[in-house]
């Protein structure tokens, strides 16, 4: 187990990279702390395979260093890096025993037998997978062979870090559930470093300890579940994380406030930067529909169950916002009030305001 | 219980109508000439079983169908691993791979004919390329027509060279089907490059390289135009294989009785032998 740094890490995919749109990671100075759980969360083809790649090995950075406790492995292939990976689709070595299989990492370092006997039957146990340990892996169900896959990253218990690519897209929905609380419960059983990466909200929050959200090759926000939620870094963490995602509305600056569509809103606190186009970003969840406040029509209700979603229009400006009580019906003039200290300006996506508490 | 539905069977119908007419009628004049005697004028005599005991017996057709067993043999030991190991080593991406793949399939789009007649050309000792250079260059007494170890060489090496392109490409298929997590995976759990070879490359070559035995043993098993071409069963009858010496009893002694039975009696064997390969390579499946 170990710390991970990584230190002005950029990598393109072209021979001659020239301009930053180049890059699929944009220059990236992280440190991943030891046994910690963290989630790469993103779009799909937003650069997080890619840094995954070139945690494990499997991918050479054009520029920058990667580092495991102070050491500099950016030149060790993946086998001498001591980490272990999960894949999106499950590897399985069709010919052998479910037992074999679990065995092969630590056999072919040369782990004496009665070891591998006592690590292949305790991850078994773990996963549950006790009773398949004799048949041959080909004929597995698909989740049982991602259970197979995930065994044998978490099989060694001398792993630097275990990196899980993706592992539930192919596992049916009710037994994603069961699965994702499986990992959680053997990251606190096993106390290794873990790096999930996914570009499903849920599959990250619940997993890890701190999630590190990225968009375009670049790391836009990293904090823990709540953070993400309640100060969103960048507009897209807003949009991103959340359902439905954050308002982000376009914003007049005059005379030191933020006016939409003619009316005056107020911030949390003190704008901190002044260039840029300035966007307000409140969560429907602080949106509240009153008496007073911006007045707006509404558009379209729709009932998710425990609460009911309302899409207001302000002038042409779209805003949502989630009541628990009576719905107004469609067609209705309403008034909207943003919840004060949840509600902050972005200048060019970036969050621009100063926090109420701080 | 699940009530069967019989239509399908009409869908069949056109295919058996064709196979019926392009095999099994004309194999039913086979199996008709093979139980008569006829000295011609369409005039024939019933046999019986007498020409399957003779050449059951026949010294003749003992050894042809050992020389038969012997190339098609070596071939395979040959031409399977060398085409597994070209696939290997051929490249799984970028710009190399048509040019690799259209060297491969060259040599198997040459009319059977003339691959022979390439190879008599190449081998003759006073013009032929490789003739001249292994006789009168590197001074090695070659000549197919004199040695029968030399046309056995010969015959081998231009089914090698003939026919290895389609254990390649079959291979190939099955490799660039393998997705690249499992190499990735194999690295990660420090897998050796003959692990990655025993546990992932062959596994998943598995079936296609089925396949690609099956059509080596066919083809090779009935292969006709190129040794006879080349060789004529020659020197003495030191190349005689299965299909030359039929064609020499029904053609050139034109005995269609001996002929015909020679004829059943070898589709039997092609039958049986590809089965049992098939079998035996697919039994692991089944389970």
């Amino acid at each position: 187990m170990a710390k991970i740094t990584l230190s002005k890490l950029r990598h393109s995919y072209m021979p001659n990279p020239t301009s930053p749109d180049d890059y699929a990671l944009k220059e990236i100075d992280l440190d991943w702390s030891d046994g910690g759980a963290y989630a790469l969360l993103g779009p799909s083809g937003c650069g997080k395979s890619t840094l995954l790649n070139i945690i494990s090995g499997l991918l050479e950075p054009s520029e920058g260093q990667i580092l495991f406790d102070g050491k500099d492995v950016t030149a060790l292939p993946p086998d001498q890096r001591n980490i272990a990976q999960v894949f999106q689709f499950p590897v399985i070595y069709d010919t052998m025993t479910v037992f074999d299989n679990l065995a092969f990492p630590l056999r072919n370092r040369g782990v004496d037998e009665a070891r591998v006997q006592r690590r292949v039957s305790e991850i078994a146990t773990m996963l549950e997978v006790t009773d398949l340990l004799g048949t041959k892996a080909a004929g597995l169900s698909p989740d049982n062979k991602q259970k197979i896959s995930m065994g044998r990253g978490l099989v060694r218990d001398d792993v630097n870090v275990v990196m899980f690519d993706e592992p539930l897209t192919v596992i049916d929905p009710h037994l994603k559930w069961k699965l994702r609380s499986k990992l959680k419960e053997l990251h606190q059983k096993v106390r290794a470093t873990m790096i999930y990466v996914t570009h499903d909200q849920t599959e990250a929050l619940t997993f890890a300890d701190q999630v590190v959200v990225m968009q375009d090759g670049e790391i836009v926000q990293i904090g823990t579940p709540v953070e993400l939620f309640e100060r969103p870094a960048h507009t897209f963490v807003g949009h991103f994380i959340g359902s439905p995602g954050m308002n982000v509305l376009a914003a007049e600056m005059r005379d030191g406030g933020a006016f939409l569509n003619g009316h005056h809103i107020a911030l949390e606190g003190a704008v901190t930067a002044q260039d840029g186009t300035p966007q307000i970003g409140v969560r429907p969840e602080f949106v509240r529909i009153g008496d007073t406040g911006l007045p707006a029509t509404v558009r379209k209700v729709s009932d998710i169950g425990r609460h009911s979603v309302i899409e207001a229009m302000v002038g042409d400006t779209s805003v949502k916002a989630i009541t628990e009580g009576a719905v107004p019906e469609q067609g209705a003039d309403v008034h909207l009030q943003f919840q004060q200290d949840q509600t902050r300006l972005y200048r060019d996506g970036w969050l621009a305001t100063e926090g109420a508490a701080s | 219980m699940k009530t069967q539905n019989q239509k399908a069977w009409y869908f069949v119908l056109p295919v058996l109508l064709l196979v019926a007419f392009n095999a099994l009628i004309p194999m039913m004049t086979v199996v008709n000439y093979s139980v008569q005697e006829t000295f011609g004028n369409n005039v024939f005599f019933w046999e019986g079983l007498r020409w399957f005991e003779e050449l059951l017996n026949s010294d003749r057709f003992h050894a042809a169908l050992g020389r038969q067993f012997l190339f098609t043999g070596l071939i395979l030991l040959i031409e399977v691993p060398l085409g597994i190991i070209i696939a290997l080593s051929m490249p799984r991406k970028g710009p190399w791979v048509p040019v690799c793949l259209i060297l491969m399939a060259l040599p198997m789009l040459i009319p059977w004919n003339v691959v022979g007649a390439m190879w008599n050309i190449f081998t003759l000792p006073d013009i032929g390329l490789l003739g001249y250079l292994m006789n009168t260059t590197l001074g090695i007494d070659y000549d197919m027509t004199q040695s029968p170890f030399a046309a056995w060489a010969t015959i081998i090496t231009m089914d090698v060279w003939h026919w290895t392109s389609l254990v390649v490409l079959l291979s190939y298929a099955g490799l660039v089907s393998i997705p690249d997590a499992y190499y990735q995976a194999a690295k990660i759990d420090g897998a050796s490059p003959f692990k990655v070879f025993r546990y992932i490359q062959l596994p998943k070559m598995k079936q296609v390289l089925t396949i690609a035995i099956l059509l080596r043993f066919m083809d090779s098993f009935n292969i006709y135009t190129e040794v006879f071409v080349l060789t004529g069963g020659g020197p003495g009858n030191s190349t005689t294989l299965l299909s030359i010496d039929l064609v020499k009893i029904a053609l050139g002694q034109f005995d269609l009785g001996p002929a015909a039975a020679m004829s059943l009696i070898y589709f039997a064997i092609t039958l049986l032998v590809s089965w049992l390969f098939y079998t035996l390579m697919t039994k692991d499946d089944a389970k």
